[in-house]
Formats: structure tokens, C-alpha cells, sequence
């Protein structure tokens, strides 16, 4: 069968399981979005309002949904918008595939207009990415784009398709997946591992987001449970055991909780699964593995010993490698560390909260987590409320959280939480934003009200951008600068304008009543919370600092 | 040749923007390349590529595992020097007159360089070798006058039957410090 190539990208999208793209139109994926009505039965596109928010939209439908993100951006500037979106599903490991178009292939490289060289931009911030300039090719570009995207580590994929080619003519053949080969890792290793484990005293497990990535939740616990070993995790880690389970200490690292990090300090072997040791995670690296061996499963090999040296690394899936693993260990009981860690679990600086009676992101956080069910998702922008929302948000279930981790994206949230809607078939989701974080891609608000998605937008309201001034305040001596921003945005009539639901929040009392009402509604709903300017994320172990640098009050 | 020295060998699709990879992969995560060469093989399709670099274990693992990422790149194996051939083209050009000729032609042909373009006042040498008989050979001829000189980069090859394509991939390898 002979077809054009921009039919053939949306047939091939449709043979790798898309039922759901975002993205923008313009002139050079004309011929793509004719395709995109023609066969808007199988595919549906969402339309944002800013190719950014298009692409944060991809990283939280995958993230959400497991399944890889696809964006649809025109040339020169449609592409070059999607670049943050891209850099921060790269991050993240994301899978994600990127579609642009671009000027025709005898116009490349004459600066014709809205021409840009997009594959030579995002080469340091894709797992791969093509330009296609023979039709026949198109097909088997996009197929090894998805493998790509979702093999080993995840990440993004861009193809940029010039407009000739995605007007001609090419065969149709139906294509058939191959599995991808999985590393192995020899039982050599494995014993040595093994050998570790039974010899330490105070092993600790730490996990990041290849818990979520490889669906190994209930691996994670039954090996916890075989070597009696306490669970601490990265952000990226955070939603991948449920926060209430007896053997989990929570987030650890710059805000992460005093008892994670200091019952990680004392341990004797770190078993660290599915992590990258980010230098927010670990602070000081040489303090961090003082009087440890580390023990690194991860899928990536590039990642074993590039942060943190690995003293036995394993390769591979972690669900698999936990599963090899724990077959070459027998069930141990390690009572003196039980003791010791349910020691540090009890003290004083084990407890953070913020005074309750007031209205403050921790009373706020709370409330909405009782408004909302264990497989909400709920999505965050970056800075202060994003570390609240780890600390106090409890979260039960993988995929739940859908967070700006490596990246740190301010004006990532609204895109994602669009995003996240679409991937959990249009679930009640939640985003926490601030007036700082919210400000970047608010525009996208308008895309929410355009599909009626029932999204609740939390906005902590502190008139400032937060978590740099509280860095101001510590390590600055208050020199404000810029992050007073004297906005005066009303928000309720902003979100009306745009057609939403909006609320404002000034004291604890009216905080029930509000979000009753806000969660019963059935489109897009934003609340603006007013906080206090100096409120602060604590605890806070200062960049490269240690567990005894810790910060634990104001 | 400094200690810290090491040299790579990898085997690359033969496609548009591959170099750029390599090279950009080297400045982004600020390793630096002392040379590098590259050129066609005896497979349709792919290239060679050869990287001489230095730094201390930690660099060298993060070169290799960085560079085994990459899509394009096939194979990429560190080249023991103990185990391998690794050969350099010079060309050099040397003032030279009546006076200092025959001097020049001696020690070409002790070096054995070859003479390729000999003029009234100027010498052209071709030499070929382990890096450290160019740089000696260069340090020789200083004094009649360098008028410029160029390096083609080490190439290398490993001694014994197995070629590189056979070599193990990295990624199938677990590792144990000891």
C-alpha cells in the first residue's frame, strides 16, 4: 500500500499504541495535523498553548500512564520551544518521543524562515534523535524512536521530519515488535552482593525512580523484608512505597527527613536501587559513603560510579536483579539495628511539623490529601511548595507522584498535571503551584478549561519567589533581591476570566468548605492559598553539606 | 607518553552527525581529546573511530560507559597498549640549503622518513610510527628550522585474530571492586 509519509507516522503511532498526543500546529506539520483529523477516531490530539506546555503534557501522560509521551511541534520556533520539556523528561528519565517538523530538504541549511537546526540543539538532552531526509526511512525511525524511548533507561527521542518528506510517497508494512535484550548480570556478582548483605550489621535500602520505572514495588519490600533493612528514598523515589509501610523512612537528602538521612549516615551497606545519588540527594559525597560499601542496581551502566563509587555493582531491570537477588539470600532478623533506627525514629528532630491550628502549606497539603483518593495524582510545579508537597503529602501508590526532579522546571506543573488527566483517563488530579512557579505557563490553564479537565490547582501564595529567598534569608543575610515581585494578579478572576473555577483561601475556617467545593466541581478549579512569606522548608542540610549540618529550625 | 594516557577504539554507524555525538558527548561532560582519528572499515556502513585522552580511572570509566550509550556508537573498547599496534602519520616541512641537505636526508633515512617534496630551500618528511618516535624525530629536526607540521592522530588495532566488532559489548558486564 502506498501512502504519504505524514500518514504513515500517524498509522505508525497508532501500531506503538498512541491513542494520545499534545502538541501545537503550524506550517511545517501541516500535512501531519491533516492526517491527525482524518484519523482523530484513533489518535487524539490535545492542543496547548505553548508547545512548552505541550511537552511538560507528554512527560506527565507518561509518567502517569507508564506508557511513552508523544509531542507534536512545528520547525524553528515550535521546536525550539519544546527544548525545556525535553531537557526535563531527560532528567527525569522519561520516555518520550518528539515529533517536529521542518522546512523542506532543499531549504535546510539556508536559514530559510522558521528553519532550525533542532536535532543539532537537543543533542546533549535526548537519548537519541534523528533527522529523517528519505521517506522510506520514516517508518523504521519512528519504531526504533519508541524502542529507545522506553529500553533501559527511558528517555527522549526527537525525529524531525522535514515537510517534502512527510508529503511523499512511500510503502505501508505493517511492523512486529522485538523485545529488547535484557543485561545479565553473572551469579558471581550476584553472590558477592549477597555475601555483603549477610555480613553487614546496618544495611539501608535506598531507592529512586527505577522502583517506578520497572514497577518493582512489591520486589522492593519482600527483599526489605528478607534482609530486615530500612527503605529511604530520593524524590524521584518518593511515591514508590506506600508512606505509611512499616519498614520506610521517607524522602532523604537536602529536605528529606531527619530521620532517612541519619539512620543512612549510621548504616553500615547501602543498597541503592535504582538511583542516580543526585548532589540534592547526597549532599557531601565523600561524607555521604563514609563507613559504607554501596551496593548500585541500575539499568544504566554509565550510572555505576559516576556519582557514588559502587563497591558491586548489578545491571539490569531492578525488578529482575531484586528477584536474582533475593534468590541467593536467606531471611535475616537484625534486632539491634531495629533498635537502633526506631531509636532515631523517635527523637525530637524526627518530628517535623509546622504549627497546627494555622493556615500553612502543611495544614494545606494535609487537607487536600484527605480530599483526595490513594491513586490521585498529584503534580507540582518547582521551589518550596514542591519539597512541602514531598514531606507532607502522604503518598500510597507508584505513578501518584509527578514531580520537576533533576531538572527542577519552574512552569512545569501545569503542563503535567494536563498531562497526567489524559494518562489516567480524566481521574480528579492535583497541582500544586505557587505565585512564582504558576506565573511561567499559566496559559495553560486555558487548555484545561478547553477539554474540561477536572484538575484542582492549589496555589501557595506567598508573594515571593520562596525558596530563593529563604536562601536569601540563610545564606545572603535577607539581601532580597527580585524575589519581592509586588505581583497584584488577582487569581479567582483571573481563573474565571479563563473560564474556570477560582477560590480564595486567607484562614484555616474557610479551607474545608473551599475544597468541598472545589473538589466537587467537574472542570478546572484553582485555589489560591495565602501563606507566609518566611515560611521555610525545613529541615535543610545545605548544598554539600552532611546529616550534622542538618537545619532543623528556623 | 604520559601515564594517565589511553587510548579508545570504537566502531560507529557511518551516518550524518555521528562525529558531532562523540565530540559534543567529550566537551559537555569536560573530558578533553588529544587526538582523534577516523576513517572507513572494511564493513559498509561503519566507521572507526580512534580517541587518544588522558585522565585518571574515574574519567576513562566515564568516557567508556558515556560514549557506549550513544545509539550510533556499536562497539567501544579501551586499547591495552601492551596488546595493541598504534601508529601516527607525520609530514614535516624543514628549511633546508646546500649546507644542511644532506644532513636532513641522513637523518630521514635513519628515522625512515620518506622524502616527499624536496625543494631549494625547503625539505617535505613523511614519517610513520608510535607516537614517540614522531616526537622524537620532530625534536631532532627543531634545529634546522620546523616551517609547520601536522599529525594525523594515533590509529590503532589490537595484535592476535580477534577484531574489535567482537569485541564484548560493555553493557552485558556486571563488576565487582575488589
Amino acid at each position: 500500500m502506498k501512502i504519504k509519509g505524514a500518514e504513515l507516522i500517524i498509522r505508525t503511532l497508532i501500531s506503538e499504541g498512541v491513542d494520545c498526543v499534545f502538541g501545537y500546529p503550524g506550517g511545517a506539520v501541516l500535512n501531519i495535523y491533516d492526517e491527525l483529523y482524518k484519523f482523530s477516531a484513533q489518535i487524539k490530539h490535545i492542543a496547548t498553548c505553548h508547545e512548552q506546555g505541550a511537552a511538560h503534557a507528554a512527560d506527565g501522560y507518561a509518567r502517569a500512564s507508564g506508557k511513552v509521551g508523544v509531542v507534536i511541534a512545528t520547525s524553528g520556533p515550535g521546536a525550539t520551544n519544546l527544548v525545556t520539556g525535553i531537557a526535563n523528561a531527560y532528567l527525569d528519565s522519561v520516555p518520550l518521543v518528539a515529533i517536529t517538523g521542518n522546512v523542506a530538504c532543499s531549504f535546510i541549511g539556508k536559514d530559510s524562515f522558521q528553519e532550525v537546526d533542532i536535532t543539532g540543539v537537543t543533542m546533549p538532552i535526548t537519548k537519541h534523535n534523528y533527522i529523517v531526509k528519505d521517506v522510506n526511512r520514516l517508518g523504521d525511525v519512528i519504531h526504533q524512536a519508541f524502542a529507545i524511548a522506553r529500553s533501559g533507561r527511558p528517555g527522549p527521542v526527537l525525529i524531525d521530519i522535514p515537510k517534502d518528506v512527510q508529503q511523499s510517497e512511500c510503502e505501508y508494512v505493517e511492523y512486529s515488535h522485538q523485545p529488547a535484550p535484557v543485561a545479565t548480570n553473572g551469579r558471581s556478582t550476584l553472590r558477592k552482593a549477597a555475601e555483603l548483605i549477610s555480613a553487614c550489621e546496618r544495611p539501608y535500602i535506598y531507592v529512586g525512580g527505577g522502583i517506578i520505572n520497572s514497577n518493582a514495588t512489591e520486589e522492593l519490600l519482600e527483599f526489605a523484608d528478607l534482609i530486615d533493612a530500612p527503605i529511604g528514598s530520593s524524590m524521584m523515589g518518593l511515591a514508590a512505597v506506600p508512606h505509611d509501610h512499616p519498614r520506610f523512612l521517607g524522602m532523604t537528602g537536602m529536605h528529606g527527613k531527619y530521620a532517612a538521612s541519619q539512620i543512612l549516615a549510621e548504616s553500615d551497606l547501602l543498597i541503592a536501587v535504582g538511583t542516580r545519588f543526585s548532589d540534592r540527594a547526597t549532599g557531601n559525597k565523600a561524607e555521604f559513603i563514609k563507613g559504607k560499601k554501596v551496593i548500585h542496581i541500575d539499568i544504566d551502566p554509565s550510572e555505576i560510579s559516576k556519582n557514588i563509587p559502587a563497591y558491586v555493582a548489578l545491571l539490569g531491570n531492578v525488578k529482575t536483579v531484586l528477584q536474582q537477588l533475593m534468590a541467593e539470600l536467606e531471611q535475616r532478623r537484625r534486632p539491634a539495628w531495629r533498635q537502633a533506627l526506631q531509636a532515631i525514629k523517635d527523637s525530637p528532630d524526627s518530628r517535623l511539623e509546622m504549627p497546627p491550628g494555622q493556615l500553612n502549606p502543611e495544614t494545606v497539603i494535609k487537607a487536600v490529601r484527605r480530599h483526595a483518593s490513594d491513586n490521585t495524582v498529584v503534580c507540582t510545579d518547582v521551589g518550596q511548595h514542591q519539597m512541602w508537597t514531598a514531606q507532607y503529602y502522604n503518598f500510597s501508590q507508584p505513578r501518584t507522584f509527578i514531580t520537576s526532579g533533576g531538572l527542577g522546571t519552574m512552569g512545569f506543573g501545569m503542563g503535567a498535571a494536563i498531562g497526567a488527566c489524559f494518562g489516567t483517563g480524566r481521574r480528579k488530579t492535583i497541582l500544586f503551584t505557587s505565585d512564582g512557579s504558576f506565573h511561567m505557563n499559566m496559559n495553560e490553564l486555558a487548555t484545561a478549561v478547553s477539554n474540561q479537565l477536572p484538575l484542582v490547582i492549589v496555589l501557595l501564595n506567598n508573594n515571593a519567589l520562596g525558596m530563593v529567598r529563604q536562601w536569601q534569608t540563610m545564606f545572603f543575610e535577607q539581601r532580597y533581591s527580585n524575589t519581592s515581585l509586588a505581583r497584584r494578579t488577582d487569581y479567582v478572576r483571573l481563573a474565571e476570566a479563563m473560564g474556570a473555577v477560582g477560590f480564595k483561601v486567607d484562614a484555616l475556617s474557610q479551607l474545608e468548605t473551599i475544597l468541598d467545593k472545589a473538589f466537587a466541581e467537574k472542570g478546572p478549579v484553582l485555589i489560591e492559598v495565602t501563606i507566609d512569606q518566611d515560611a521555610k522548608v525545613l529541615p535543610m542540610i545545605p548544598p554539600n553539606g552532611t546529616i550534622r549540618d542538618i537545619i532543623l529550625k528556623a | 607518553m604520559d601515564n594517565d594516557e589511553f587510548v579508545i577504539s570504537m566502531l560507529v554507524n557511518n551516518e550524518a552527525g555521528v562525529l558531532t555525538r562523540v565530540s559534543g558527548l567529550f566537551a559537555r561532560r569536560g573530558f578533553n581529546i588529544d587526538s582523534l582519528s577516523v576513517g572507513v572499515t572494511e564493513q559498509a556502513g561503519l566507521s572507526r573511530i580512534t580517541i587518544t585522552a588522558h585522565g585518571d580511572d574515574y574519567i576513562k570509566d566515564q568516557i567508556i560507559k558515556q560514549l557506549a550509550k550513544l545509539q550510533d556508537v556499536k562497539v567501544v573498547k579501551l586499547m591495552p597498549f601492551n596488546n595493541s599496534v598504534m601508529r601516527e602519520l607525520l609530514l614535516i616541512k624543514v628549511q633546508a640549503d646546500r649546507d644542511t641537505r644532506s644532513s636532513l636526508l641522513e637523518a630521514a633515512s635513519v628515522f625512515r622518513a620518506k622524502i616527499v617534496d624536496l625543494k631549494s630551500d625547503s625539505v617535505t618528511l613523511e614519517i610513520t610510527g608510535e607516537r614517540s618516535k614522531c616526537e622524537a624525530f620532530v625534536e631532532y629536526l627543531r634545529p634546522y628550522g620546523i616551517v609547520e607540521l601536522c599529525r594525523t592522530g594515533l590509529t590503532a588495532i589490537s595484535r592476535g585474530l580477534k577484531p574489535l566488532k567482537d569485541s564484548k559489548s560493555f553493557e552485558e558486564e556486571s563488576s565487582v571492586k575488589e
